[in-house]
């Protein structure tokens, strides 16, 4: 589903990433892990089409087509999802404002007409309890005022309205307590099938606890240094970062 | 000839055509010597800084044509709102048009001017108040001069007008250059609730100038809204000067929509004489191309516990450029007055350009007063985040700019009316978004 190969980029001559190699099939759960200022977001930044590196050198192909040149709501429309790790705050814009807004356009891109609103309802409804969000949420301005878990739960139902093929959560376990994160871990475990696939960014293992992964991945200044199965999750968890650094100087 | 002497030479065969009382014919002989003496506004006077009439003085515009024309009602429904039953009153090219209005003397007069001038069972009512508070600058007195023909809306005291009146003035361009001076008075007497929307409409291209004169009184405890819709050709050009003056209780509000048009300037001016008075200025501009549009905007607080809500939105494209002038005086009598003023701008190109000018002057000690002007871009995180979700960059600009401008909107006291903005700016945008979720 997505090959990265080679990818570089960089932000003010400083480069960032430094040649990843990434192959997430259908059905597949990988965890990218690794210190902070590894490239970890700007991985799933560029992945999700944002504008602002430099030199990105390297192939994107989402299945087996070369995403490049596609803008993020391009590629938005094609499958790919990004968790913010911080997401923005939109005055003025309620949840369910933007919600219709969103899948509208995407069926627009799809040569679609636009949701009938009762099922548009059932739809926004259907996904709320799945994240357990309260109806009145849905009319507050996006993400203005939310506490860090709503932001993510809210995160987490976008993801659940949408459906993408690929869902890349970045940190998504960041800011949340134990039973916002069980919610999260739950919404995501309930939509994952044997179609889609989902990158997990996170620093620690807490959340690979709740969303098991398939494979891990380390990223370390800007490279995959070394990747294995979950239980590499577990190891990182009881060593800490260090002994990878080490072992890659 | 330029413009002024061409005005001031067809005073003479003007004044002759009228047949109104000697009250007036007064006025406007003083208010042309006033014209004649200061002449159009320069870049040189203080309150017109950043807008100059130099470019559209330049048309040779026919100043008071003689031709009545008419149209059709379904060529130009779409200006109306339609979908709810209201009273109108409609010019067409200066002339009133009986087939497209829906006046009424049924315990209230919603009707012309002209007619109100002319008739003695009037006269007290404009002795009362005609000119008593349209400024003597030179653009005022030269409308006042040329004053024949507009709205005259009189609502005597505990009545519910429960129907908007819609005041509309559409210019066909059967002349390649015209201008207009519509005169409107309307005199809301104690406790009386009336909604207005006015509205410039020309039908081609062809260069239009109006330069209009508006003025209000509100009396004890009256409710007066007035919405002014300015969505006008690219060619047409508005001077827009409204007076309210407030008695005691009354609240007054102006929304001001502006979304075409080639110059507009609005100068809209509140006087406060009573206590407990509310007045509510509020505006949304959105511009693109060479447009030009400058609020100009007075409150006057006079007495005490009186309030003022000033609330002006701006988002300009392209090389448009806005002014906001906002000036509020507090006498030293006005005290526990609270007057509140917020311009924010979004420039969306870099070539776009807004003066801001908040003109804050207290003499009264226990006051309450705040201003804040912000001028700022969209922020290209939300945008980003926006994509994310497939959004395109356009929608999304469009929904960060409309979720910018909708507070605007939530003083709007009809609904429909707010859904024709709603409409209107998605329109402006160049979206097919529903705003109104």
């Amino acid at each position: 589903m997505l090959e990265i190969k080679n990818l570089h980029a960089s932000v003010e001559d400083k480069a960032i990433l430094k040649g990843i190699n990434l192959s997430v099939k259908a059905g597949e759960v990988h965890a990218i892990m690794g210190p902070n200022g590894s490239g970890k977001s700007t991985l799933a930044s560029v992945i999700a089409g944002k504008e602002d590196y430099e030199a990105i050198k390297g192939d994107i192909l989402f299945d087996n087509e070369n995403i490049e040149e596609l803008e993020a709501d391009e590629r938005a429309h094609k499958g790919i999802f990004l968790s913010f790790q911080y997401p923005v705050e939109i005055p003025g814009v309620s949840v369910t404002n933007f919600m219709k807004t969103a899948i509208n356009e995407s069926r627009k891109a799809k040569g679609l007409d636009d949701m009938p609103a009762n099922e548009m309802l059932k739809l926004i409804r259907e996904k709320s309890e799945l994240l357990e969000i309260d109806r009145k949420f849905l009319s507050r301005s996006l993400n203005q005022g939310f506490s860090g878990g709503e932001k993510k739960r809210n995160e987490i139902f976008q993801m659940a309205m949408l459906e993408p093929k690929l869902a890349i959560l970045d940190e998504t376990d960041s800011g949340l307590d134990i039973d916002a994160l069980r919610i999260v871990a739950n919404g995501v475990n309930k939509l994952k099938n044997k179609d889609n696939a989902v990158i997990v960014i996170t620093h620690y293992q807490r959340l690979l606890d709740y969303i098991v992964p398939d494979f891990v991945h380390v990223l370390h200044n800007g490279k995959i240094v070394k990747s294995g199965t979950k239980e590499l999750a577990h190891e990182l968890e009881e060593k800490g970062y260090d002994w990878i650094k080490e072992s890659v100087n | 000839m330029d413009l002024k002497e061409k005005l001031i030479s067809s005073f003479l065969a003007f004044e002759n055509q009228m047949d109104v009382e000697d009250y007036v014919h007064d006025i406007r002989s003083k208010a042309i010597k006033t014209f004649e003496d200061e002449g159009f506004p320069t870049k040189k006077d203080e309150a017109w800084k950043y807008t100059s009439l130099n470019k559209i003085l330049k048309q040779d515009y026919s100043v008071f044509p003689d031709d009545e024309n008419a149209i059709e009602y379904r060529d130009v429904k779409k200006f109306f709102i339609h979908s709810i039953d209201s009273f109108k009153i409609v010019f067409i090219d200066g002339k009133y048009s009986s087939h497209l209005s829906q006046t009424t003397h049924d315990g209230m007069d919603i009707c012309l001017l002209s007619a109100a001038l002319a008739q003695p069972k009037y006269r007290l009512v404009i002795e009362n108040y005609f000119n008593k508070i349209a400024a003597s600058d030179g653009i005022t007195c030269l409308n006042t001069a040329f004053s024949s023909e507009g709205a005259y809306i009189h609502i005597p005291k505990n009545k519910l007008v429960e129907k908007p009146i819609q005041i509309i003035h559409f210019s066909t361009g059967n002349e390649s250059a015209l201008m207009l001076q519509p005169r409107n008075l309307v005199v809301v007497d104690e406790n009386s609730h009336v909604q207005i929307i006015e509205r410039h409409q020309s039908l081609t291209s062809n260069a239009v100038l109006t330069n209009s004169v508006t003025e209000i009184f509100a009396n004890k405890r009256a409710i007066v809204d007035y919405y002014k819709v300015q969505n006008d050709h690219e060619n047409a050009s508005l001077i827009d000067n409204t007076f309210i003056h407030q008695k005691r209780e009354s609240h007054a509000s102006v929304h001001t929509f502006t979304f075409g048009g080639n110059l507009t300037r609005n100068n809209l001016n509140f006087y406060q004489h009573g206590e407990r008075i509310d007045s509510t200025l509020k505006g949304i501009t959105i511009i693109g191309d060479k447009q030009h549009v400058d609020h100009n905007t007075l409150v006057h607080h006079i007495e005490p516990n009186c309030e003022s809500h000033q609330d002006y939105k701006g988002i300009f494209n392209d090389k448009s450029t806005g002014v906001f002038n906002g000036k509020v005086v507090v006498e030293k009598e006005a005290q526990k007055t609270n007057a509140f003023q917020a311009n924010n701008n979004i420039l969306v190109s870099d070539q776009s350009a807004i003066n801001t000018k908040p003109q804050l002057e207290i003499f009264a000690d226990d006051v309450k007063c705040s201003h804040g002007c912000t001028i700022g871009q969209l922020d290209t995180d939300a945008l980003f985040y926006m994509k994310t979700r497939g959004i395109p960059e356009k929608e999304a600009k469009a929904l960060l700019m409309y979720a910018f401008a909708n507070n605007v909107l939530e003083s709007v006291k009809i609904a429909t009316l707010k859904t024709r903005i709603n409409k209107l700016i998605a329109n402006k945008i160049g979206v097919n978004i529903g705003f109104n979720l």
